[in-house]
């Protein structure tokens, strides 16, 4: 059902006799569903809009001649309408025998069989027989697409796929083709779908109504559904996972879920083949005479206790670190810096946040008080203009990009991207800023130099709202278009247009991700869209705001319950008395107010055996930190390191003791998504062999060392950090079934808070911070002549380790490739395909030629999932000074062919 | 494509101000130039109506006037319509296809003939009616219709 603004008008009808009322705008068809009567149709469906193909919606409607088309016909005020009359009926009735006599009709083996929609209407109208002559059609069959197939003979034409993919998806792979008994679904020149602009998304499988398309493993319907959450990235996703002998046999959207609506990516859709893989750990390993070999659960334990008790006597409490996994859920990365905390003593707890927003949290916790997205996802449709920098949506996270697509393609948004490279989204956009990689802060700067010196700020904002505008205001008066069009390349004009297309609309909401974050001007980039956002007055208001959109499933969890190396649960600081005494008392015993090191800072103290201890849960350094060779040194250089996790990953191959863990369908618990929101991840199945929960796990090693953590389960757990988490205060499992809760909830009765900074900032006003231009660490020269910039495919994630357990997702992305820009190709000699050598002062891998104009000339893009062309062996491990997150996107690299 | 056909059609888009309701005339002016519309044309129409290139080939299979495929220098048109029908239409086809070796729809290997079939050409008094390169031939007779054949070159 369609969403109405709440103040429209209502119309009342009659239908069937019975007073039906609805707002202004809604379809005939609607309102008889509102009202719980039946009208079958075939070609209308949840979100796409109404098209009239089918026919078979046809209702009376008094005053109107014919038969209109309910889905089609908007309500008015005393209509009135009849749905079941024999007249009616009689002209479903020929429809419905003239699809069957052009469908295949072999519903015994087909796989919709009971789900059909056709079968649905025809059971309904009471159509039993075959009465046309079939028509005879040859079956077109196209297997191309590794996860559905297409069987274009069964296919009645409702065009559900057609619309789905374009208005939905914004992709537009197929259209209806040819003309009159020829018409069919078509890629261009019939081409198989793997050969199209197909994405794979499968949203058009969803939503066939018949068997033409169906997921090719969906062969005995599941036996029960459980509803959870995806585990890939931070968009947070609901699923409906469908289980049949303890295994995952289905996979489809939550059509109830408040953030995806049913729709769904790739990877979760078809991407969970990991859950059951044959080489998922299922007892603890122990190293013995240099080899990993099995080992009971109790003397896992007791020498992982052991050991680390004998590091803490020798060397200390600080000699040891933890990184904790934003793969896991929020009971469990609770538990785990609890563990390094109270239990060992040590606040060097960090995770893989301090790779991907360290600096938004550093910098939104310095401007506003507080390091989260500002609004929500949804209202991104709803925004007038969306400036997206340093995310590539469509590929990182393609169901928030859904919501960019729909702003721009149904409510007419303009889109401002400031990307260096030709993304997916560029076809979305009314500007496209394709600053060279690095520049952002020299690009901001000139924005804000035109808002401000053409009177297009927010003054009354700026007054009553921030603080430190006139200082910050003379650090851009010299930064005018021209002198930013020679740093960053963009065009000095373009860069007014932005300026003035983001300060004069009403609604402008700034999406930004690892493109602004990943370098060593990373908080200055953050604080620079902050500044941005600030002088237009666009925050604390639907549809505005500063929204980080935040890489992993649980990233935003594992932040918000303290797996860092200065904050307790609820971004508490460690150094502070007050904070201190309360966990003090909570917990028991005392506890450590100096804050401990980073990520990246850990690695460092390891290669110096200043940390001699480190314990990993659900984390693969060895792929995914900057630098892969210094890291193999400093994990080698540690006396003890025990990795926690479900597969042998890179960085389990170097552990002493590896212990095994269950998945996300495993495990109930909760994921914080992108949006604040946290929601219900429910145990579809059991972990294989003796694989434990993570909590379980480190609560039996607390034991061990003395510290009872006498949990039951994962709700009393959310209890506890209730009861030490202002920002989670109210929020317990039994409120978050529906829809979840959006913190800061402070109490019980608290509905959760979907735009934050409504009426004041955490610290009060806003802070400006003037950020001025500095390049980034290193920059290519003659000896290293290229930028390499590193980010994501569509197709995998993160370091591989789950995604690339899926074989359809391996077919269709299978190895490491590079992308340049065809003229640098040229200049090299490198033609597509071509296998070339790529170095960088830290290391050198083998990747694989792809020649795209998506690549700005001078700039190379790699992907960093896969291990055969590892990127971060290339990559620079230099550090933001503020927030001591890496430099992945910019470093010089050199390109050498080899000879075949 | 050839470098010459993508030149010609960059000209063509520079006529154009790239609004979707441009389709037709740029199908219709890039078949002009190129003879047909090849997909590398569709791709790039798509890219420059910012449509799906899906939906491009949806509007080139729906008209008839539209092709895919590299014509011959010849179009040959044979009326299967009623009147022509009645008036053995039928054969005037058979007889054409028996010389050029091919079917409607289909183009000799050399690139000189085309062949299509018609519904009606609305010259049902001249039944029954081939039309070569636009010029109507009218009571042909199969041998008449290989003699204007094999006058073409």
């Amino acid at each position: 059902m369609r969403i109405f603004p709440k103040d429209m008008k209502e119309i009342i009808l009659t239908i069937d006799g019975s007073k039906v009322t609805v707002p202004e705008g809604t379809t005939v068809l609607e309102a008889a569903c509102s009202a719980g009567i039946y009208i079958p149709t075939l070609c209308s469906d949840e979100g796409l809009e109404p098209y009239g193909a089918c026919r078979m919606c046809i209702v009376e409607i008094d005053g109107i001649k014919g038969l209109p088309t309910s889905c089609t016909t908007a309500v008015s005020d005393g209509m009135t309408v009849r749905t079941d009359t024999e007249e009616v009926n009689k002209v479903r009735r020929m429809i419905c025998e003239m699809l069957i006599a052009d469908h295949p009709a072999d519903c015994l083996s087909c796989s919709s069989n009971q789900k059909c929609e056709l079968q649905k209407v025809a059971s309904y109208l009471g159509v039993t027989q075959q009465r046309l002559e079939k028509t005879k059609r040859e079956s077109i069959l196209d297997n191309s697409n590794p996860f559905f197939g297409r069987d274009l003979s069964k296919c009645i034409l409702c065009g559900r796929c057609v619309r789905a993919c374009r208005e939905i998806r914004g992709v537009g792979a197929i259209d209806i083709a040819g003309r009159g008994d020829a018409s069919h679904i078509a890629t261009i020149t019939d081409v198989p779908i793997s050969e199209s602009v197909c994405e794979s998304c499968g949203e058009c499988v969803d939503r066939c109504p018949v068997g033409a398309l169906a997921v090719k493993t969906e062969i005995l319907p599941p036996t029960r559904e459980v509803k959870t959450l995806c585990p890939y990235c931070g968009c947070g996703c609901g699923l409906v996972l469908g289980v049949r002998g303890g295994r995952i046999v289905s996979i489809r959207g939550d059509t109830d879920n408040v953030v995806n609506r049913g729709s769904l990516c790739v990877k979760g859709r078809f991407g969970l083949d990991f859950v059951g893989a044959h080489d998922r750990l299922t007892t603890p390993l122990i190293r013995r005479n240099g080899k990993l070999e099995k080992a009971s659960w109790a003397e896992a334990l007791e020498l992982v206790a052991s050991r680390f008790r004998e590091i803490k006597d020798k060397a200390g409490p600080d000699a040891l670190a933890g990184f904790s996994s934003a793969k896991c859920t929020n009971e469990e990365n609770y538990v785990f810096q609890k563990f390094m905390r109270a239990v060992l003593g040590t606040n060097n707890v960090d995770h893989c946040a301090r790779l991907c927003h360290a600096s938004t949290v550093a910098g939104l916790a310095r401007a506003f008080g507080s390091g989260a997205m500002t609004n929500s996802i949804g209202e991104i449709e709803h925004a007038d203009c969306i400036f997206v920098t340093g995310s590539n949506t469509t590929e990182a996270h393609p169901v928030i990009a859904l919501k960019i697509k729909a702003a721009v393609q149904k409510h007419g948004a303009s889109l401002i991207l400031a990307d260096p490279r030709r993304i997916d989204l560029a076809r979305f956009a009314a500007l496209h800023l394709r600053q060279r990689s690095g520049t952002d802060v020299a690009l901001l700067n000139a924005m804000m130099n035109v808002i401000i010196s053409e009177g297009l700020g927010n003054k009354d904002f700026i007054a009553s709202r921030t603080e430190g505008f006139e200082e910050f205001k003379k650090s851009v008066e010299d930064a005018v278009p021209e002198r930013a069009a020679e740093i960053t390349g963009v065009p000095a004009d373009l860069i007014r247009q932005a300026a003035r297309m983001y300060a004069k609309a009403q609604r402008a909401s700034i999406i930004y991700s690892m493109g602004i974050t990943q370098h060593t001007t990373g908080t200055d980039n953050v604080l620079a869209l902050a500044n941005l956002a600030m002088i237009t007055g666009n925050l604390g208001k639907e549809s505005t705001g500063v929204n980080p959109l935040r890489g992993q499933n649980n990233v935003q969890g594992a932040c918000d319950l303290g797996a860092l190396p200065d904050v307790y649960p609820g971004y508490q600081k460690v150094d502070d008395p007050a904070i201190k005494k309360k966990f003090e008392d909570a917990w028991g015993g005392s506890l450590s107010e100096k804050p401990g090191l980073t990520l990246v800072e850990i690695m460092n103290a390891a290669a110096e055996k200043r940390v001699k201890g480190l314990y990993i849960m659900g984390e693969n350094p060895m792929l995914s930190d900057p630098n892969l060779n210094h890291v193999k040194e400093a994990l080698e250089h540690l006396e003890f390191l025990c990795v926690q996790d479900i597969f042998l990953s890179e960085t389990a191959q170097l552990a002493d003791v590896v212990l095994p863990a269950a998945s996300f369908a495993e495990k109930d618990g909760t994921f914080t998504n992108t949006e604040r929101r946290v929601q219900m991840v429910h145990k579809a199945c059991e972990p294989p062999g003796e694989a434990r929960q993570d909590w379980e796990i480190i609560c039996e090693l607390a034991a061990r060392l003395g510290y009872a953590m006498p949990y039951r389960a994962p709700s009393g757990i959310m209890a506890e950090i209730a009861s030490v988490t202002p920002i989670y205060a109210g929020i317990s499992f039994d409120r978050l079934e529906e829809n979840g809760l959006q913190w800061p909830c402070p109490d019980r009765s608290h509905p959760g808070t979907a735009v934050l900074h409504q009426a004041k900032f955490p610290c009060g006003k806003g802070k400006f911070h003037p950020t001025p231009f500095r390049e980034a660490a290193e920059l290519p020269d003659e000896q290293y002549p290229y930028l390499l910039t590193t980010g994501r495919y569509l197709y995998h994630f993160h370091t591989g380790t789950l995604s690339r357990r899926s074989a359809g997702l391996e077919i269709i992305s299978p190895s490491a490739p590079f992308e340049i820009n065809p003229g640098d190709a040229a200049r090299e000699g490198v033609v597509e395909g071509d296998l070339v050598e790529l170095a960088t002062r830290r290391g050198v891998v083998r990747a694989r030629a792809v020649l795209t104009e998506r690549s700005p000339a001078g700039t190379i893009f790699m992907p960093f999932h896969f291990k055969e062309g590892a990127a971060n062996m290339l990559t620079n491990d230099a550090l933001d000074p503020v927030a001591k997150i890496p430099e992945f996107k910019v470093c010089a690299v050199r390109v050498s062919k080899l000879n075949p | 494509m050839q470098t010459n056909d993508r030149q010609a059609i960059q000209q063509i888009f520079s006529g154009y101000q790239g609004q979707r309701n441009e389709l037709i005339p740029i199908l219709q002016d890039v078949q002009g130039a190129v003879g047909y519309v090849p997909r590398e044309a569709m791709t790039k129409i798509a890219h420059f109506l910012n449509i799906p290139e899906s939906s491009v080939y949806g509007v080139v299979t729906f008209y008839a006037q539209f092709y895919l495929t590299r014509q011959g220098k010849h179009k040959i048109r044979v009326c299967q319509g009623t009147a022509c029908h009645v008036r053995g239409g039928r054969r005037i086809m058979q007889a054409v296809e028996k010389k050029l070796g091919i079917k409607p729809g289909e183009t000799t290997a050399d690139y000189k003939f085309s062949l299509e079939r018609v519904a009606c050409f609305g010259s049902c008094a001249l039944a029954p009616v081939m039309v070569v390169d636009g010029k109507a031939y009218g009571r042909i007779t199969s041998q008449k219709a290989e003699k204007i054949l094999e006058s073409l070159n």
